[in-house]
Formats: C-alpha cells, sequence, structure tokens
C-alpha cells in the first residue's frame, strides 16, 4: 500500500472530461514525477488530490495511509499531511516572508525558519521582513514558497513545474531543496513536462488527454518521453503507438 | 484630567519611553487639555485651550530638521463628549519633521472627535505624518479628520492614517492637497470595519506644479455589516505630472464597499493611473493558506493583516 493512492479518478469542468479513469501508486518517501504534455491534465490531478475549490466533484477516490481524504476539506489535507507548490505561487500585499513561512511551519522559532531560508539560498537578513508580494521575482518567489514547504514538513508534497521561472543557478538549489524534502521523510510528487525534473524523480507516471499512458522509473519514463511524446504530434490525444 | 489619565494614555500608545526622552518633542492633549508638551530649538508650538478642544500652532523654522520624530498624543478617556483639534502647522523652506499622532478614545460610548488641519510646507521641506487610532470596542467614535494641505516647490509630504485597533465607528477623512513644482504627495488609509461601522475616506489631490508626484493609496477590511466608501481623486494639470490612485477594499459577511477614483488630466504630458479591487480576498491566496494547514478564518485573517499592514 502506497502512502497516497489515486483509485480510478475522473473528473469533468465545465462540461469537458479532463481526468479519465486514473489510478495512480504512491510510495513513501520516493520522488515520484508526473509528466506530461502541457494540457494533458497534471495540474488538475494536483489540484483534486489537494481538494481546492472547483476540483470537489470527482469520481473515484484518493486514499491517505488507506483512508479516503475524499470529504476532507483543503486545510484537513494539509494537516493530515499533504500540501501543493505552486507553478506560480500566490503573492500578498504587506505579508512578510517570515509571517508567511510562520503560517505554515510546524516549528514556528526564528531559527527554525531562518535556516529553512538557507536552505533554497536565500539570505534571511535580506529576505525575512520582505514582503510576499509583486516585489519579489518569480524565482525569488519560488524559493520562498519551497522555504514555507520545508518548514511545514508535509509527508506529501506535490510541486507543480518546480523548475519555471527558475534560472540554472536556481534550479540547483530547487534540486537540493526536493532531496532535502526527502531527506526529511516526505514524499515528493513533481509535476513537469521537464527531462530536467523527470530526472530528479525515481519514479514517474505519463499522463496524456487526462489518462495514464505509461508507468515505470525515472530512467524508463525519461526514454519513453524523450522517444514517443516529445516527438509526438497528437497534441495530447494519445494513439495507440504510444502506449505500445 | 490628572497625571494617571495621561499615564493611561501614553500607555495605551504605547508611547512613555519616548516622551521621557528630552530630545524628543511632544504634546499631549486630553479633551480640552494641554497635559504636557516639550519643544526644541526650531520648533514653535502653541497649543490654546478653547470651548471643546485646543487650537494648535506649530512653525518649524527654516532649515530646521528634527531628527526624533514628534509625538502628539490626543485623547478621551470620557464615555461622552467632542474633541475639536485646530491644527496649523508651517513647515518653513529646507526644513523636516516627522509626527507620530496617536488618538486614543479606550472608553468612547459617545463621542466626537474632530480635527481640522491647515498644512503649508515650504520649498524643499519635508513633513511626514503618521496618525494612528486607537478606539474602544463599542463602537461610539466619530472620527472627523480634515486637512489641506499645501506643498511648496520641491516639497515632501507623507501621511499614514491607520484606523485597526477597536471599532472604527463613524470615520469621515477629508484630506485635499495642492502640489507645486516637483513636489511630492502620499496619502495612505489603512482601515478595519466591522459591526455596523461606517467608513468615509475622501482624498484628493491637485498636482498643479511641472513635475509634481502624488500617490493615494487606501486599505480597507470590512466584515459584519460595516460600510465603506472611498472618494479618491487626483487631478494633473502640469507637464510631466505623474499619479496613482490605488485602493483596495476586503469585503466579508454582510458588509459592504465601493470605490469611487476620479483621476483627471489636463495637460498631454501628464499621467496618472489607477488600480481598484474590491472583494473577497483573492481565491488563490486564501487556498494557499489552507493547503499549508490554515483553518479558512485563519487564512482569511492572515491575508487582512498583511493588506493592512
Amino acid at each position: 500500500m502506497g502512502i497516497l493512492e489515486i483509485k480510478n479518478l475522473s473528473l469533468s469542468l465545465s462540461g469537458n472530461d479532463i481526468l479519465h479513469n486514473i489510478s495512480l501508486e504512491f510510495t513513501e518517501g520516493h520522488i515520484h514525477a508526473i509528466i506530461g504534455p502541457n494540457g494533458a491534465g497534471k495540474s488538475t490531478l494536483a489540484f483534486t488530490v489537494m481538494g481546492l475549490e472547483g476540483y470537489k466533484n470527482f469520481e473515484g477516490d484518493i486514499l491517505l495511509d488507506g483512508r479516503s481524504i475524499k470529504n476532507m476539506p483543503v486545510d484537513g489535507r494539509a494537516k493530515a499531511g499533504i500540501t501543493l507548490g505552486w507553478q506560480e505561487p500566490a503573492r500578498y500585499e504587506g505579508l512578510s516572508v517570515k509571517e508567511f513561512m510562520r503560517a505554515s511551519a510546524k516549528d514556528k522559532s526564528d531559527k527554525a525558519i531562518k535556516e529553512a531560508l538557507i536552505k533554497v539560498a536565500l539570505d534571511p537578513a535580506v529576505y525575512l521582513k520582505r514582503a510576499v508580494d509583486k516585489t519579489l521575482s518569480g524565482g525569488e518567489r519560488k524559493k520562498v514558497e519551497l522555504a514555507s514547504i520545508l518548514v511545514m514538513m508535509p509527508r506529501v508534497v506535490m510541486l507543480d513545474e518546480p523548475d519555471s521561472g527558475i534560472d540554472v543557478a536556481s534550479l540547483k538549489n530547487i534540486f537540493e531543496t526536493i532531496r532535502l524534502l526527502k531527506k526529511g521523510g516526505s514524499t515528493v510528487i513533481l509535476i513537469t513536462h521537464s527531462l530536467t525534473v523527470l530526472d530528479e524523480a525515481e519514479d514517474a507516471f505519463l499522463i496524456c488527454h487526462g489518462r495514464l499512458v505509461e508507468k515505470g522509473s525515472g530512467r524508463k519514463m525519461r526514454h519513453y518521453f524523450k522517444g514517443r511524446c516529445l516527438p509526438c504530434n497528437h497534441q495530447n490525444e494519445p494513439g495507440e503507438t504510444e502506449g505500445e | 484630567m490628572n497625571n494617571l489619565d495621561a499615564e493611561r494614555l501614553y500607555k495605551t500608545a504605547g508611547i512613555e519611553e519616548a516622551l521621557n526622552d528630552p530630545q524628543t518633542a511632544h504634546l499631549t492633549i486630553s479633551h480640552d487639555k494641554v497635559v504636557s508638551s516639550r519643544s526644541l530649538p526650531g520648533l514653535e508650538v502653541i497649543a490654546k485651550e478653547i470651548k471643546d478642544g485646543v487650537d494648535i500652532k506649530i512653525v518649524l523654522n527654516e532649515g530646521i530638521v528634527i531628527k526624533n520624530p514628534v509625538h502628539m498624543c490626543f485623547g478621551m478617556l470620557k464615555k461622552e463628549g467632542i474633541q475639536r483639534i485646530l491644527l496649523d502647522i508651517d513647515i518653513k523652506r529646507k526644513a523636516a519633521i516627522s509626527v507620530l499622532a496617536h488618538c486614543i478614545f479606550p472608553d468612547a460610548v459617545k463621542v466626537q472627535h474632530i480635527m481640522d488641519g491647515k498644512i503649508k510646507v515650504g520649498e524643499g521641506a519635508s513633513y511626514l505624518y503618521f496618525e494612528k487610532h486607537i478606539h474602544a470596542e463599542t463602537g461610539g467614535v466619530e472620527v472627523y479628520p480634515k486637512a489641506r494641505v499645501f506643498l511648496s516647490d520641491k516639497a515632501r509630504f507623507k501621511t499614514e492614517f491607520e484606523l485597526l485597533k477597536g471599532r472604527v465607528g463613524k470615520i469621515f477623512i477629508d484630506y485635499e492637497t495642492t502640489c507645486l513644482k516637483e513636489s511630492v504627495m502620499e496619502m495612505t488609509a489603512r482601515i478595519s470595519g466591522r459591526g455596523d461601522d461606517i467608513i468615509n475616506i475622501k482624498e484628493s489631490g491637485l498636482l498643479e506644479g511641472e513635475g509634481s508626484r502624488g500617490v493615494l493609496t487606501s486599505r480597507v477590511a470590512v466584515r459584519e455589516n460595516a460600510r465603506a466608501e472611498v472618494f479618491n481623486k487626483l487631478i494633473a494639470t502640469a507637464p510631466y505630472a505623474r499619479g496613482h490612485v490605488d485602493c483596495k477594499e476586503i469585503v466579508q459577511d454582510k458588509a459592504t464597499a465601493s470605490a469611487v477614483p476620479i483621476v483627471e488630466v489636463k495637460n498631454p504630458k501628464a499621467h496618472i493611473t489607477h488600480e481598484a479591487a474590491i472583494g473577497s480576498v483573492d481565491s488563490k491566496q486564501l487556498q494557499t493558506l489552507m493547503s499549508r494547514g490554515l483553518s479558512e478564518e485563519e487564512a482569511v485573517e492572515t491575508i487582512i493583516k498583511g493588506l493592512l499592514s
């Protein structure tokens, strides 16, 4: 039994079928990837697991430690240990980095918050008092998001496109943070269409047009994705050849 | 008024230490009495007690720069009454001063606080004014802050009005600033209302000097049955004048809010922008905090606290 199981999940939004009978199982303490082209339904799946507004009415089930969380609100799922790092994190006027991180921290001490900032390569002397607003660059905001997840110490963390808006140097910090999360016992789920991010994963699931197409080790899925998906012109419509 | 009352005002405002500092000027008024004051060389303060209030004339002489913020404390410990403060402030050329004003009405059941200010900031001078209100939880305060501000060439005026502690009651802010050449004006109001509070903000700026700049900012949160109306008006008549109006109001429960930004440009080389956002808290902000384990109520509080900080 995996720490998190998605069972026969189907979801429609505004009359459109987005996810089709998806079943995935995530091993505790592993780094997983959900890979697929843009529009495949990867983020939608993550939002559904998190229980966000608008993503609650689905068929199937989501289990954490074998128990259904289908009827749990977002904060209930977070308290149970699941969280989400957003592709484009929200910005908050007037809310300092310190306050933002403290809101989610298990250990709310200044020491713990500073340590988490250092781990994502942000200097606490510079960033603690800065607002989590539009004055932060995309990369800075992304690092603050990761730092806030580090202090939360979640059991399962889904990171939606963790490399988007990140420069090459910062990407190294992001990957180091992902490994730190694993080292700390978190199960990490990377939502991505990037081979570079996929390389961080031990296991991966390939989703296309809302359907699970293939699953396997990170290496196997890299080969599959690079060889079959990147050259594919099906535009999120998997053909028979892709599943072969 | 006795010393114990004064001490209570200072303690509520949290300014006891500053008032004991001989290098810090201050003026404390309780209802219609001047309780204590300290001036500094170059800073003239004349406070005359009038019916239900005090008439204050402040002059900062040319070139004088007051390093420590000047503390003003206007309070009323009675449950009922009127406090009228007439302020005439004249900041002379190249002088600079900042003022921290605390307006404290901790026991008010039916209190009116009326502030009528005339402020002149001379050429190249700077006047920064931060006004913080602390009200009773009863909602029995009516506040009427009014100011007419005139900025000479290259003058700077910045004001922040904050009412976050206790119930608002009713507040009617009415500030007008006229800006001459290359002067800079920033006016900000941050108010949190609940119960049946009424918030009415009227701020306007006239950018009539070449290269003058102005920003009007309003941050309001209303919940329960509170009502907020914000009227921001910025007019630019001179070349290279620049201005921005920025209003954000968060509405919860059965509260209502409105914003009426008026921007007017009467010179093709001037430029004014405005933005307004009214409504519930942003869904993505809310769900992010909830995905970190905060309840909806805690998440809303955190977002509002940030907006009003």
